[in-house]
């Protein structure tokens, strides 16, 4: 290994990282607020990826038709659980979210799709239509569920990961995709070379933690999901509604996980089920990060990235296997340093 | 009960009696629709509503079951399909593993099956559990010998390899090594990826930098296009050689331009408007594309789904020398199936012509592969 092989690795492992660490964000951030591990986190990617590169093809991507069926039951779901609260305003704002939305965003993709209106137009559409499906299965499968145990939850998280899985199947087909860069950019540095599309994740990267930083500490709907991570109790005592810090979460979560998604199809091939490893990567950084830290989760993040580029160079049979054991060191540490106190409820 | 349903009653009796059959021949299929084998188990299914629904005047019945490439439900698929569906014959399934998890129960329960996936230990070395297994795919040996001779006669004398980190990256690896080996041709960097991999830069610089002559890529679908993209980007100037798990038009779309000149053994059935009007196989596999592009839209058809036409063909030759035996639904008829099965010769089908002896259950020889490159974004058969 000489210099230039050392320098590419860790360029590889840090734009590869970088994806990671916004995947790892998004765990925390949605763990923090509903205590729902999202297993599913990695689908959004998926599915973000694949609607990405159906409409850079100016195909009518079938993700769509997956939004309405879920705004669908969404909507019902929603009617009958609170069957008897919902009146007037809260009944206009509820079929206002899960109804007439997704039917813009159809009305809009079927429009565009054909058009090719050029790649920040498709780049929004696809990330509006991946983004609320996350809300709406937090609506249908785990608002219901109110204040069960993590581990519910949790299980909860698997079902609703594999349901998606197979959606993916039925409305992407068993085929990988590919997108067009969004720039065929190549920055020469040295032995390095630098797509432009690393440039890109790099920097939406950096400008998403950016806005999720200032969201947090500087808007009041920001503070209230800090609240709602913090002291759910507290923050309901306080007039904060939690569900709807939950639906929020989640939509961040869906943003975020559509986002990821959109960036790499460029770089890779995205299937409907690729997302799980990937998202699996992401669970990792946010665990050896402690599952509460968010500068914890980046720096783990881009640590999975780097230790990933690097095994594979050294040991491409046995990288998943480093990448992933690299997690009980830590627990250990973890639970050395701590004790084995158990997760208060 | 109404006039009208009782009618329809009447119907729907009088329709199921109707045609004059004796005996019903069940065919039990158990394919991967679903996970990681989705790309050859969907063409697949598909390819079994084109079966026949007659063969020598018995009518046959499809049940078809997704296994996921999950070797746990394949077996328990297949014992469904047994025990409840009374089936006479198991297709299926699609991958390696979930085969050789099938064969025992073949064995036990004296029920032929015809496996849809690649690998010789599938059907080698035989025996008394393997007797009742056959293959219709071609063996990998024989597709690794294609790449090694082909290598050796375009002077390649050193071999980056890359494949799949599971049981088909592994069976290439082995497989290719024997046929390296005796062609002189020395492999110098043996490297692995996952499916998922966004990325495989790791694996292609060390490629690179043993600076071998020649890239062989052992994966199939639409992941074995990554590698090969890296090492574009990486400038890598040697030849590529894939495997014939991507000869699909999915893996033309995605690799675009950068899989240009790549070369492949295949079965005949990719290139069959372009064999020869003397080649038998023409005609079978060209009445299999029309038939599918029929039910499933022009550019549709992939030579995996071809592999369960196949079977039916096997299948179809072997029923009238069986039905001499014993009545469908009995031990006899699936026990002389085996036979007849065994005992077939010059059998024509999409991907070859095969002649079963009691020690090779495959029976193709290699009129069942042919060299192709990608020209125009396009399979061309190499002469």
């Amino acid at each position: 290994m000489d210099l230039s092989i050392f320098l590419i690795l860790v360029q590889d492992g840090v734009v590869n990282g970088a994806i990671y660490a916004l995947l790892a964000l998004s765990l925390v951030l949605v763990f923090a607020v509903t205590r729902v591990i999202l297993v599913a986190q990695g689908e959004f990617v998926a599915f973000g990826g694949l609607t990405y590169a159906a409409l850079a093809t100016g195909q009518t991507p079938g993700a769509i038709w997956l939004l309405g069926g879920l705004g669908l039951a969404a909507f019902a779901g929603g009617l009958w659980q609170e069957r008897r609260r919902m009146r007037g305003g809260a009944l206009l704002r509820h079929a206002l979210f899960t109804l007439a939305l997704p039917a813009a965003i159809i009305a809009a993709t079927l429009v565009l799709a054909p058009r090719r209106a050029g790649i920040v137009v498709e780049v929004l559409l696809a990330v509006a239509i991946v983004t609320p499906m996350a809300p709406y299965l937090y609506r249908i499968a785990f608002q219901p569920l109110g204040n069960a145990s993590v581990l519910t939850l949790l299980i909860t998280a698997v079902a609703l990961h594999l349901a998606l899985t197979g959606l993916g199947l039925v409305f992407f087909g068993p085929e990988g995709f590919r997108a067009p860069p969004f720039s065929d950019a190549m920055i020469l540095a040295g032995p390095l070379m630098i797509p432009g599309q690393a440039i890109w994740i790099l920097g939406l990267t950096l400008a998403l933690m950016l806005g999720l930083y200032a969201f947090f500490e500087k808007t009041l709907t920001g503070k209230a999901l800090r609240a709602t991570a913090v002291n759910r109790l507290g923050a309901r005592l306080v007039g904060i509604p939690t569900a709807q810090a939950g639906v929020l979460a989640f939509g961040l979560a869906g943003f975020i996980g559509a986002l990821s998604g959109v960036l790499i199809v460029p770089l890779t091939t995205v299937y409907y089920d690729g997302g799980f490893m990937i998202g699996l990567r992401g669970f990792t950084a946010a665990i050896i990060g402690g599952l509460g830290s968010y500068p914890g989760a980046v720096l783990a993040a881009l640590l999975v990235g780097v230790a990933e580029s690097f095994s594979s160079f050294w040991a491409s049979a046995f990288k998943e296997v480093i990448v992933f054991t690299a997690i009980i060191p830590v627990l250990l540490w973890r639970s050395l340093r701590h004790g084995n106190g158990e997760d208060e409820e | 009960m109404s006039r009208t349903s009782a009618i329809l009653a009447a119907a729907v009796v009088f329709g199921l009696a109707a045609p004059a059959f004796a005996d019903t021949i069940r065919v039990g299929v158990t394919i991967s629709t679903t996970g990681p084998a989705a790309s050859l188990g969907v063409p697949q299914r598909n390819s079994i509503a084109l079966l026949p629904k007659e063969i020598a005047g018995q009518q046959v019945t499809y049940t078809v079951l997704d296994d996921g490439a999950d070797s746990t439900r394949a077996v328990a698929n297949m014992r469904k399909l047994i025990e409840e569906e009374k089936a006479d014959i198991i297709i299926g399934t699609s991958t390696t593993p979930a085969s050789l998890a099938m064969i025992n129960v073949a064995a036990e329960t004296k029920v032929p099956m015809i496996s849809l996936s690649a690998s010789a230990s599938i059907i080698q070395p035989m025996d008394a559990t393997k007797r009742w297994v056959f293959k219709v795919p071609q063996n990998d040996n024989l597709m690794a010998d294609a790449i090694a001779g082909h290598m050796a006669a375009s002077g390649v004398k050193t071999v980056g390899f890359i494949g799949f980190n599971d049981a088909y990256g592994d069976g290439w690896a082995k497989e290719f090594t024997r046929a390296a080996a005796e062609k002189n041709i020395t492999i110098v960097a043996n490297e692995r990826f996952a499916r998922a991999d966004t990325s495989v830069t790791g694996q292609v610089l060390k490629l690179v930098a043993a600076k071998p002559d020649a890239v062989l890529i052992a994966g199939s679908g639409t992941p074995a296009a990554l590698p090969q993209k890296t090492l574009h980007e990486r400038a890598y100037a040697g030849k590529y050689y894939q495997t014939h798990g991507v000869a699909n038009n999915d893996f033309l779309r995605v690799g675009g331009k950068d899989v240009e000149g790549t070369i492949l053994p295949a079965g005949p059935i990719l290139v069959s408007a372009q064999l020869p009007d003397s080649n038998p196989i023409k005609a079978k596999a060209l009445e299999y594309v029309k038939a599918y592009e029929a039910a499933n839209g022009a550019g549709s058809v992939a030579t995996f789904g071809a592999h369960a036409y196949d079977a039916a063909i096997l299948l179809t030759a072997a029923v009238p020398g069986a039905l001499a035996k014993g009545k469908p639904g009995s031990a006899e008829f699936r026990a002389a199936l085996r036979d007849s099965m065994e005992a077939q010769k010059n059998v024509v089908m999409t991907h070859g012509i095969a002649n079963m002896t009691a020690e090779d259950h495959n029976g193709f020889d290699s009129r069942a592969r042919v060299m192709v490159t990608i020209e125009g974004g396009a399979w061309k058969l190499l002469p």
